[in-house]
Formats: C-alpha cells, sequence, structure tokens
C-alpha cells in the first residue's frame, strides 16, 4: 500500500514539476543565444569588418558556432583574444597578421574645405558618426566615431584622414609601476 | 600603532573642547616639516606677466573658453564657462589680453599638455565692475538654484586638494545634522590652511556661517590638528559664540581625509559606495569655505589662492598668488636654491612630481615642495612582499593594502576591485610604512586607472553598438518601405487593368485614385508603427543626434577658428570667413530642421502628403505606366480568352474525362460501386446476432479455404 503511495505521490511530484519547467521554459525563453552575446560584448565594436565578417556580432556568431578563430579582431587586440580564450576555454593565440594589427584608435577627421557633400561615407559608416547633408560639408561627430576606416575608400576626393586620439591628461592611465636601475659607480 | 577599540572616545580634543574625539583605523606619524613655511605671514604673489590658465580646473567637465584670442580681459572677467553641473567657471586674475588658447602643459602626472587660455597681464591688475549678489534675499525666498549657480559661475571648487565643485556639495535636500570645517591639513610640509585660519579668522568664520545658512546644518564643527594651536585659538577667537565648535583632533596622518575627520568628529563611519550627506555629515575645506564668502559678499571669484612654497627654497611660506602664475615664477619668487632635484605639487604623501615649471598653478594646487636627495632620500630597493600585515595596520580605509598590491601587480583587476580598491584614498599611509619599500599607491592608481579606462571603452562599444543595431535597423526598415511602395504602385496600376475588360480602358484619374488610396493605406500604416515606439526612437535619437551635430559642428568651427587664428595677423579676415562659414552651417541646419519640420508635418497630415507625393511620381513614370497597362491589358485578354473557353464546358464537367475510358469499363466499376454500397447498407440495417451469425459463416469459409489450401499443398508433396 504505502509503496504504491510514495509511487504516486513521486509520479505525482514529477508531473508537477516537469508542467513547472515545461511553463517556465516558455514563458523565460530566451531568445538570443546567450553566448554570442557574451562574445559580442568582448568584441569591440568598432564594427571594422576586419574580422572577415560584416561586423561583430556575425562575428561573434560564428566564433560561438565554432566557424572562426579567435584571434581574428584587431581593434580587439590582444587583451580582446585573451578574454575570448578565458570566455570559450580556448587556448590563447596570438592575433591572425591576416585580419590586420592592432593600432592605437584613430578618429576619421574630415577636411572640410575638400568634401563635397557626397554622402557616400554617411552610406559606409557604420555607426552613423557623420552628418551633413547632400552638397553640404560633412563632419564627424568625434564622441561617435569608432574608427573603423569604412568611411575612407569611399570618399572620391579623399578628404577623409585618421589621426590618432592620442591621450589626454582626462583620459591618461598610470603607467605600471616600474623600478628604476640605478647606476652603479664602477 | 595605535590600537584602541572603534567608538571609544580617546582623548579630549586639545584640552579645552569638551567634545570626545574618536579614533580611525591606523595612521601614521610622518615628519611634519611644517614650521618651515608656518612662521611668516601670507604675502602677495608675484604679478606674472603670463598666465596659463588650463581650462580643466575642477572635477567633471572642462570649462568652455568664452574669449577669443586678441582680447581683452579686466581681472575678475568670466573667460570660461561651466561645461554642464559638475564644473566650474574660470576668470581672468588679472587684466591683459589674451594671447592664445592653445595646449600648453599641466601640472598633472601625465606631463600632457591639455587646453589652457594664456593671458598676458598688462600690469594695471584692473578689476570688472562687480555687483554683489543678493545671496540672502535668493535664500529667503527658497532660490537655493540661484546660488549654487551663481557660485558655479564664481568658480568655486574644492580647494583641499580635490577641486569638486562647491556648489554640487550644497545640492542638500533636508537640514543636516552636522557640518564639519576640515581644517585638520593633516600632510607635512603644507600650511597654507593653517596661514588662512590664523591670519584671517573673522572671514573665514563669516564664511561658515554661510555655509552652515545654506545648508540648514544643525551642529558645526571645525577639526584642527593639535599641531596648530595658534589657529584653533584664533578661530575661537573669532566665532565669539556657541553656534561653531572648534574641535581639536590629535595629529595623525590622514585625519584631514573627509572620511577620516568624519570619525573623528562624529564617530560615523561612511560605508563603501554612500555619501556622507546620506548620513547627515558635509565636509568643507577651510579655504573653499573662505572662497565662498569671498564669492558671496565680495562678488569675488575664485582667481588667487594661498599656495605653500617650501622646501629647497631660501623664503618658504605662504604666498596668496593669482591661479595661472607659472609654476617657475612661485619658485623664483621663493628664492629657489640650486640642487633641486624635483618640485612635488601638493603634499609630499598624496602629491606628484611636476613634469616640468612652466605649468600654471591650478586651484588644486595647495602646496609646492622642491626637493633635494637629502630631504627626500630615495626609499630603498623594492623588495618582495613579505605580507608583514603593517601597510593593512596603517590604512585608514581597513583596506588589505597587500592584497591590493598584487592583485593590481598581476592585473587582476576584478579581484583588487572586489577588495575595495575604490575606497582606497591613495594616502600612502601603507607605502610609508612598507618595510619593502614598495611604492604600493603607484600600483593602486595603475589599477583605478586601467579600470576606469576599461569602463569607458565598454561604455563606448556599447554606444557603438546600439547605434550599429539602429543603423541596421533603419536600413530594413528603409528597404521595407521602398519594397512596399513599389508593391503598392503595382497593385495601383494592376488594378485598373484587370477590370479593363468590363470597363474598357479606366482613365487616368481612376488609376490615380487607387494609387492615392494605396499610399494612404500605407502612410497609415506607417503612422501606426511610429505609434508603437518605432519613430518615436527615431525622433530621441534624432534629438540627441542633433545635439551632437551642434556640437560637432561648432567644434569644427572651433577648431578652425583656432587655426586662423593662429596664423595670426588677418584675425578680421579670418574671423569674417570663419562666420560665413557657420552661415553656411547654420544654414544647412535650418535647411535640415525644415526638411524634418515637413517630414514630420507630412506624417501629421498623411493624405494630401501622400496624394502629392503619388501625383509627381505619376508625372514621372507616365511613360512606364503606359507600358505597363499596355502589356497587363494584353494578359488581361490572354486571361479572358482562356476564361470564355472554361464557361462552354460547365454542364459536361466529368464528361472529357469520362470519355477516355472504355464505355464499358464504367459501367463495371458502376456496378460494383453499387454492390459495395448495398452491402453496406444490409450491413447497416442487420441486428448484432445477425452480424454475428454473418462473421461465424465468414470465419467458417476462410477456415474452409483454409483446410482446402493446406489439403491441396499436401497433395502436392
Ligand atoms: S574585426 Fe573586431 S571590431 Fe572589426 S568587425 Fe570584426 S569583431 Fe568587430
Ligand atoms: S566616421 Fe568613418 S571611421 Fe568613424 S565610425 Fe564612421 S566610418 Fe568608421
Ligand atoms: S607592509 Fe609591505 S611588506 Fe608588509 S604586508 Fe604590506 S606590502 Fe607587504
Ligand atoms: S593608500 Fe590606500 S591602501 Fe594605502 S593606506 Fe592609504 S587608503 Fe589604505
Amino acid at each position: 500500500m504505502s509503496f504504491w503511495l510514495a509511487l504516486g505521490l513521486m509520479i505525482a511530484l514529477a508531473l508537477l514539476l516537469g508542467a513547472i519547467l515545461g511553463v517556465a521554459a516558455i514563458r523565460f525563453k530566451v531568445d538570443e543565444d546567450p553566448l554570442v552575446d557574451k562574445i559580442d560584448a568582448i568584441l569591440p565594436q568598432t564594427q571594422c569588418g576586419q574580422c572577415g565578417f560584416p561586423g561583430c556580432k556575425p562575428y561573434a556568431t560564428a566564433i560561438a558556432n565554432e566557424e572562426a578563430e579567435i584571434n581574428q579582431c584587431p581593434p580587439g587586440g590582444d587583451d580582446g583574444v585573451r578574454k575570448l580564450a578565458e570566455l570559450l576555454g580556448k587556448e590563447y593565440k596570438p592575433l591572425n597578421a591576416e585580419n590586420g594589427a592592432e593600432k592605437p584608435r584613430a578618429l576619421a577627421v574630415i577636411d572640410e574645405n575638400i568634401c563635397i557633400g557626397c554622402t557616400l561615407c554617411i552610406q559606409a559608416c557604420p555607426v552613423d558618426a557623420i552628418v551633413g547633408a547632400a552638397k553640404q560639408l560633412h563632419t564627424v561627430i568625434a564622441s561617435e566615431c569608432t574608427g573603423c576606416e569604412l568611411c575612407i575608400t569611399p570618399c572620391p576626393v579623399d578628404c577623409i584622414n585618421m589621426v590618432d586620439v592620442g591621450e589626454e591628461a582626462a583620459t591618461w592611465k598610470w603607467r605600471y609601476p616600474v623600478i628604476r636601475l640605478k647606476k652603479v659607480a664602477a | 600603532m595605535e590600537m584602541a577599540l572603534p567608538g571609544d572616545p580617546a582623548q579630549e580634543g586639545g584640552g579645552v573642547s569638551a567634545r570626545p574625539i574618536y579614533r580611525f583605523n591606523g595612521g601614521v606619524h610622518p615628519p611634519e616639516h611644517k614650521l618651515e613655511s608656518s612662521g611668516t605671514p601670507v604675502v602677495p604673489g608675484p604679478l606674472p606677466a603670463q598666465l596659463v590658465l588650463p581650462l580643466r580646473q575642477s572635477i567633471g567637465n572642462a570649462a568652455k573658453p568664452l574669449v577669443a584670442v586678441g582680447e581683452r580681459v579686466l581681472k575678475g572677467q568670466s573667460i570660461a564657462a561651466a561645461d554642464g553641473s559638475v564644473s566650474a567657471a574660470l576668470h581672468a586674475p588679472t587684466s591683459g589680453t589674451v594671447t592664445a588658447i592653445e595646449d600648453r602643459l599641466v601640472a598633472h602626472p601625465s606631463g600632457l599638455a591639455e587646453t589652457c587660455i594664456v593671458i598676458d597681464s598688462d600690469g594695471r591688475d584692473e578689476w570688472e565692475a562687480r555687483t554683489r549678489f543678493d545671496w540672502r534675499a535668493a535664500h529667503d525666498a527658497g532660490d537655493g538654484r540661484a546660488i549654487r549657480d551663481y557660485l558655479r559661475d564664481m568658480g568655486v571648487v574644492g580647494l583641499g586638494g580635490a577641486v569638486f565643485p562647491s556648489h554640487l556639495k550644497l545640492a542638500g535636500r533636508d537640514a543636516l545634522d552636522t557640518l564639519i570645517i576640515n581644517g585638520a591639513e593633516c600632510e607635512p610640509y603644507i600650511t597654507c590652511d593653517d596661514r588662512l585660519m590664523r591670519e584671517r579668522a573673522a572671514d573665514l568664520v563669516a564664511g561658515i556661517r554661510i555655509v552652515r545658512q545654506l545648508l540648514n546644518a544643525r551642529e558645526v564643527l571645525i577639526g584642527i590638528e593639535d599641531n596648530k594651536p595658534e589657529a584653533a585659538a584664533a578661530l575661537r577667537a573669532a566665532i565669539d559664540g556657541a553656534d561653531i565648535e572648534v574641535a581639536v583632533v590629535p595629529t595623525l596622518y590622514p585625519s584631514g581625509g573627509a572620511k577620516q575627520l568624519i570619525k573623528l568628529l562624529t564617530n560615523i563611519e561612511v560605508p563603501s559606495g554612500v555619501r556622507s550627506t546620506d548620513l547627515g555629515v558635509q565636509c568643507f575645506n577651510v579655504a573653499t569655505v573662505y572662497t565662498i564668502y569671498r564669492a558671496l559678499e565680495h562678488a569675488e571669484p575664485v582667481i588667487s589662492r594661498i599656495v605653500t612654497l617650501t622646501g629647497n627654497v631660501a623664503r618658504p611660506g605662504n604666498v596668496e598668488a593669482l591661479i595661472g602664475t607659472p609654476l617657475s615664477d612661485l619658485m623664483a619668487f621663493a628664492g629657489e636654491q640650486t640642487g633641486t632635484r624635483e618640485h612635488i605639487y601638493g603634499g609630499p604623501m598624496m602629491g606628484f612630481a611636476l613634469p616640468g615649471l612652466t605649468a600654471g598653478l591650478t586651484k588644486a594646487g595647495n602646496c609646492i615642495i622642491a626637493t633635494t636627495p637629502a630631504a627626500f632620500p630615495d626609499k630603498g630597493r623594492e623588495m618582495p612582499c613579505i605580507r608583514c600585515g603593517e601597510c593593512a595596520s596603517a590604512c585608514p580605509a581597513e583596506l588589505q593594502p597587500m592584497d591590493l598590491y598584487w592583485f593590481s601587480r598581476s592585473r587582476e583587476f576584478g579581484r583588487a576591485q572586489e577588495r575595495n580598491l575604490f575606497d582606497c584614498i591613495e594616502c600612502g599611509a601603507c607605502a610609508y610604512v612598507c618595510p619593502s619599500s614598495i611604492q604600493l599607491v603607484d600600483y593602486y592608481r595603475f589599477a583605478k586607472s586601467e579600470i576606469w579606462a576599461a569602463e569607458a571603452s565598454k561604455k563606448a562599444a556599447d554606444k557603438a553598438r546600439e547605434r550599429h543595431e539602429f543603423k541596421q535597423f533603419r536600413e530594413e526598415r528603409e528597404k521595407r518601405e521602398k519594397a512596399e511602395r513599389l508593391a503598392a504602385r503595382q497593385a495601383a496600376a494592376a488594378k485598373p487593368a484587370t477590370t479593363a475588360d468590363a470597363a474598357a480602358a479606366a482613365d487616368d484619374a481612376e488609376a490615380k485614385a487607387a494609387k492615392i488610396k494605396a499610399a494612404m493605406a500605407r502612410a497609415a500604416e506607417r503612422k501606426a508603427a511610429g505609434e508603437t515606439g518605432d519613430t518615436q526612437a527615431t525622433d530621441a535619437m534624432d534629438a540627441e543626434k542633433r545635439a551632437k551635430i551642434a556640437a560637432a559642428m561648432e567644434k569644427a568651427a572651433a577648431r578652425k577658428a583656432h587655426l586662423e587664428s593662429l596664423q595670426g595677423g588677418e584675425a578680421p579676415v579670418a574671423e569674417a570667413m570663419d562666420k560665413a562659414k557657420a552661415e553656411k552651417i547654420r544654414a544647412a541646419m535650418e535647411a535640415a530642421a525644415q526638411r524634418k519640420a515637413a517630414r514630420d508635418a507630412a506624417k501629421a497630415d498623411t493624405p494630401a502628403q501622400a496624394g502629392e507625393a503619388d501625383a509627381a511620381s505619376t508625372a514621372m513614370d507616365d511613360a512606364k505606366a503606359a507600358k505597363i497597362r499596355a502589356a497587363m491589358e494584353a494578359a488581361a485578354q490572354r486571361k479572358a480568352h482562356r476564361e470564355s473557353l472554361q464557361a462552354a464546358v460547365p454542364v459536361a464537367e466529368a464528361a472529357p474525362a469520362a470519355s477516355a475510358l472504355d464505355p464499358e469499363k464504367a459501367e463495371r466499376i458502376r456496378a460494383a460501386m453499387q454492390k459495395r454500397d448495398e452491402e453496406k447498407a444490409r450491413l447497416a440495417a442487420m441486428s448484432p446476432e445477425e452480424r454475428a451469425a454473418l462473421d461465424a459463416e465468414r470465419q467458417a469459409r476462410i477456415d474452409a479455404a483454409k483446410a482446402r489450401a493446406a489439403a491441396k499443398k499436401e497433395s502436392e508433396q
């Protein structure tokens, strides 16, 4: 008797919990692949396409599907590869030279005296960092430019240049402390 | 190390005050070296030939210049305005001419250049006409905001070294329990606050009363270390009342830290991530209170400060120097001697070595020390940490400096942060006691700036992602709309064509009407989509974008102006050109705004706009439409022909197919079908017994057949 009772109870419990899990799975469904998002969070969002994919998200998806190596993003640099390796439990590898080299962050600057207002760069910019209307001079919103260089080639009059952001006192970073070697009197 | 229990009144402050003084954890006793500079009164500083004023004079945003190169400015004139709320204005410390707005070396450990306004003084030191701000009336009217804005525009920032804009600290909502005036001045060598308290006690007390009134504070305490008895006495004499209490605290570095002084005087520990205001306590440095007084009662902006010049100089002492005075001028004024190795800006514990003396004095500059190898001997070689724990018992923030050091060194910033790295006030007490001579604070500064940089780039990446996604979304929407437009146009063109046969030739008006209807539907759809947040998002983005555009354009214009000003000589021409360009930009922006307005209007009253648009498009595509119509007509004719063929046969529905079959076969099939139907009907009519009988009969028949088959098999074998 008690055996049947126990069995019945267990079955009832199993069904109940199963139902709860089922409902939860539907209710709290995660639409996006969390791994893709995690990878995407590490990528620098420059959207430059140097990795061979049309943007960071596609590259993240490819990494998640094991279709791409983790060392193809030059703007992310060595640090980025390390972070990806840590996230995915993979071996670190140096940046793939085919994709390009890590560069200091730069900013696109439009020479306002040459710009003919063709709007080609506006269409190329992945983050809408260029403003201007047809036949009006265009300018780059410095705070939005990711430095992807995608606007350089479309410009018919070559008036866009990349300038290094450089360092400002406000964003300056303290260096890793180094101990100065002292000269010893010979 | 003092090991009194926390919360234990350890000592009565300095004899006179009956107030219990509590203790904070740790602390150190570095040699004070205050007597060198504290003995002589404050002297007015030199009037330099040129002043270099960095635009970044406070925490937060750098000020925005209000003057142009070549402009004459008067003493006290506002030359740069606060940019946003966390910022403060900047004023001309003397009269003269603005000769440059350019990057100059600033007093910053990085040794980088930052934008500075350079003023050549004319030696007249001519004040701008000033009018006193009636802060009392504003206060009585409950207009705290006006007072705060005034202080921001007077450039009042914390002069204790942190240069936090003071107006932000006055934005209290409720009454404050305790207002603490910080006169501890715990760092060695520095005596500027000491001299200020001694010499200007009356003004200072007046200032304290103002701040108290602004904050509606119940209790006011002035915290002074017991190595400054003259200052305490001067203040007591000036107070002349019971509303303000002078509390003397034991000399122990860093008792002048805000959190440490709060703990000393009130026994309140401000936990990590909590502002002291939330606990009813607010802390102001004495020099800051003094400038608040000068600003509110004398309409004097912050254009000078008292700075201690000490170390390897002939006349160590305190100087009231104009902000922007080149540091080399100050050192020369104090009679710098040969043999100086470097100059420390701030105290020896928390200050930094100056990258050069061409930089101008900032509001943060409370002290400059010329060091010699004798006074500042090299701290031996850095040795490995032996985990002796000395640093932890010295740390006033109750941290574990050796752990922070370990994680900062190995770049495990996350773990350093978990151990409250950001509670470290960089006081240097830990490095001071470390027997291994580890420059611990350098590691913390390194770790902090790395973490800040990582956070900043993360934020930038998130913004870029958002913008990129929005662009993709926008492109998709545009594509979809285009496709819809095309489909609608085709549909509109097709409609009259299909009915072409019935109404021989639909005239243009009808086609147009259909098109308009389609366009209206489309527009309505778009509007509906807009109501679900679509266009709202766009509009929000637009507003943001517009602001950014304006800023970017302004910057571009400024850049240009600056460039042209560099070329010099032809300033008016450049200005004119610039104006023209600015005009152009404005015109462009206006045009854009108009376009946008038009678009918005269109959204609001779609039918007219849609009709117009389509009228235009019809006109354009007339030829094409005609061609399409012709083709459609042809197609319709073909279709009509096919239909007429079909319409002729409906009577003999299945006949053509059936006729293909053999009539005899058809007959047979029909018979079989009939038989099956009869059988079914019979079965349905049967009673259960009958059906059972039938089944039995069938079974018997099957059995018989089986037997027959078996027999046959046997006979064959
Ligand atoms: S290379 Fe890096 S930054 Fe550029 S698109 Fe690919 S993932 Fe993004
Ligand atoms: S402005 Fe040029 S470099 Fe900057 S984000 Fe846009 S396309 Fe890239
Ligand atoms: S005082 Fe220096 S040696 Fe001692 S535990 Fe701290 S860091 Fe290590
Ligand atoms: S520098 Fe930081 S860790 Fe070191 S004693 Fe001061 S607060 Fe503590």
